[in-house]
């Protein structure tokens, strides 16, 4: 949760709630740029940035995503972060169950 | 020096740790009267013991680990009431994964869901937004924890959801800060820090300036710094150098990634959306005035503690901690994990007994699984 993931901006899909789709390390995930949108959204396109919880929180060069996405593989958390996402997918699946 | 062959530079890492002893030994600090450092990051924890910077650096030198892992200072309390709301009926509690397993008093959020409540594990507030949409009939709580870094992002989505009118979705605030516990620390009469290695990503956000009152009103240094074994490296050796000559000032190894001024867009939400709570409980550290966040009255609606009517601290004080668990002393540095009574005893990283345990940011799991420092 402390360390971002990095993640290139590859569209604007949603101009009105900031939202993009990002390629994390081949992942594509839903993410708000909120944040980093102080030049504009649609110059973030091709832009890499530092992901936390899904939200852009910083724009990076290409050498510092490279060096953090290491620093994540070494600790564990880059595989941590993907499985999170891959959980969450499956979290918002409408279930009606009836509780014990 | 087997770990640092896996370092992306290995000589600039060696030049570094040859200069972290000279300047160890020009302070004069030994193994029996060492330098006291903290780093106040959970991942930095994590990183100086993944990258074994806790053993290549020389006894002289030694770390304390900070309070700056979220789920592991969360006091047990929150968690009984965060699972008192996902079990009434039609709740679906949201929570990033590794809050689960932190105990409470009764149980944790993952026996709540074993014992039938509908608790999910999501990656991001936005995913708990999106199942608010897509499940009308359900109440969606998003338990919100975290420092920082993490608080810009559920302001965010409360914003978002006054936006779409949705009447569905609500925040279980836990949201806590960094500063105002490192000046609890620091007011502390047994404080032995010399020095602090500031967060990286937290500092992204907040910028610099917030840590100004550690040089100015306790004459420390701070080194804000990123999560490389160089950078920490290279922050440790800034430490050093200004203890060498006196000086007590904030620096920035990170400023590649931390502006100054932090992220003004992310500030802006977070004060829109929130105001500090008058005091906070942290587990092992007590009640810190100011260190907490709560939603401001004009997003009450999206608010857990107003919706569910459990607001902070109004059934109980303090919880005590399990019976022989020592976070407390742990987290102020004044025991080391392994002297903890329960340490791998009744207390691993399966079955936590304490919250230390729980996330690998915390520091008796990270002493778990890379072997205890010297």
């Amino acid at each position: 949760m402390c360390l971002g993931i990095p993640g290139r901006i590859v569209e604007i899909t949603d101009f009105e709630a900031n939202l993009a789709l990002a390629d994390v390390s081949g992942v594509k995930r839903k993410v708000n740029v909120t944040c980093v949108s102080g030049e504009g959204l649609a110059s973030l396109v091709d832009k890499w940035v530092l992901i936390h919880v899904g939200f852009a929180m910083a724009i990076i060069d290409e050498e510092e995503a490279e060096k953090t996405m290491q620093t994540l593989h070494a600790l564990g958390d880059a595989q941590e972060e993907f499985e999170a996402m891959f959980e969450s997918e499956r979290s918002l699946e409408v279930r009606h169950e009836v509780r014990r | 020096m087997k770990f640092v062959d896996e370092f992306r530079d290995p000589s600039a890492a060696r030049s570094l740790l040859a200069a972290i002893e000279e300047s160890v030994e020009e302070l004069g600090a030994t193994a029996e009267k060492p330098i006291h450092i903290m780093e106040v990051c959970g991942g930095h924890t994590h990183a100086i013991f993944r990258f074994g910077l806790d053993k290549l650096t020389p006894p002289g030198l030694e770390f304390i680990h900070g309070p700056g892992c979220p789920v592991c200072v969360l006091p047990m309390s929150r968690v009984d009431d965060c699972v008192e709301i996902a079990e009434r009926p039609d709740v679906i509690m949201t929570t990033f994964g590794d809050v689960m397993r932190v105990p409470g008093t009764k149980k944790s959020l993952f026996q709540a869901k074993a014992d039938g409540a509908d608790v999910r594990m999501v990656y991001s507030p936005l995913d708990a937004l999106e199942l608010a949409r897509r499940q009308p009939d359900k109440e969606v709580v998003f338990f919100g924890l975290g420092f920082e870094t993490t608080t810009p992002s559920t302001a965010i989505a409360i914003q978002q959801a006054a936006r779409e009118e949705l009447t569905n979705f609500s925040i279980f605030c836990n949201h806590i800060s960094v500063p105002p516990p490192i000046k609890a620390l620091l007011e502390d009469p047994l404080s032995m820090i010399d020095g602090f290695v500031g967060p990286g990503h937290v500092s992204m956000v907040i910028g610099t300036k917030p840590y100004e009152f550690i040089a100015r009103d306790f004459n420390k240094p701070i080194v804000v710094a990123g999560f490389e074994p160089l950078d920490l490296l290279q922050s440790i050796l800034m430490v050093l150098k200004q203890l060498a000559s006196g000086r007590a000032e904030v620096e920035n190894q990170y400023s590649r990634v931390v502006p100054d001024d932090g992220n003004m867009i992310s500030i802006a939400s977070v004060e829109d959306v929130y105001e500090p709570r008058p005091t906070f409980e942290w587990r092992g550290l007590g009640e810190i005035d100011a260190s907490g966040l709560r939603v401001r009255a004009k997003y009450r609606e999206f608010d857990a503690e107003e919706k569910f009517g459990i607001g902070y601290g109004l059934k109980r004080n303090s919880l005590k901690e399990p019976e022989g668990c020592a976070c407390g002393e742990v987290m102020t540095g004044r025991v080391k994990p392994v002297a903890c009574p329960q340490f791998g005893k009744g207390c691993t990283p399966d079955m936590p007994l304490g919250a230390l345990m729980v996330s690998s940011e915390g520091a008796c799991a990270a002493y778990w699984q890379y072997g205890g420092a010297r």
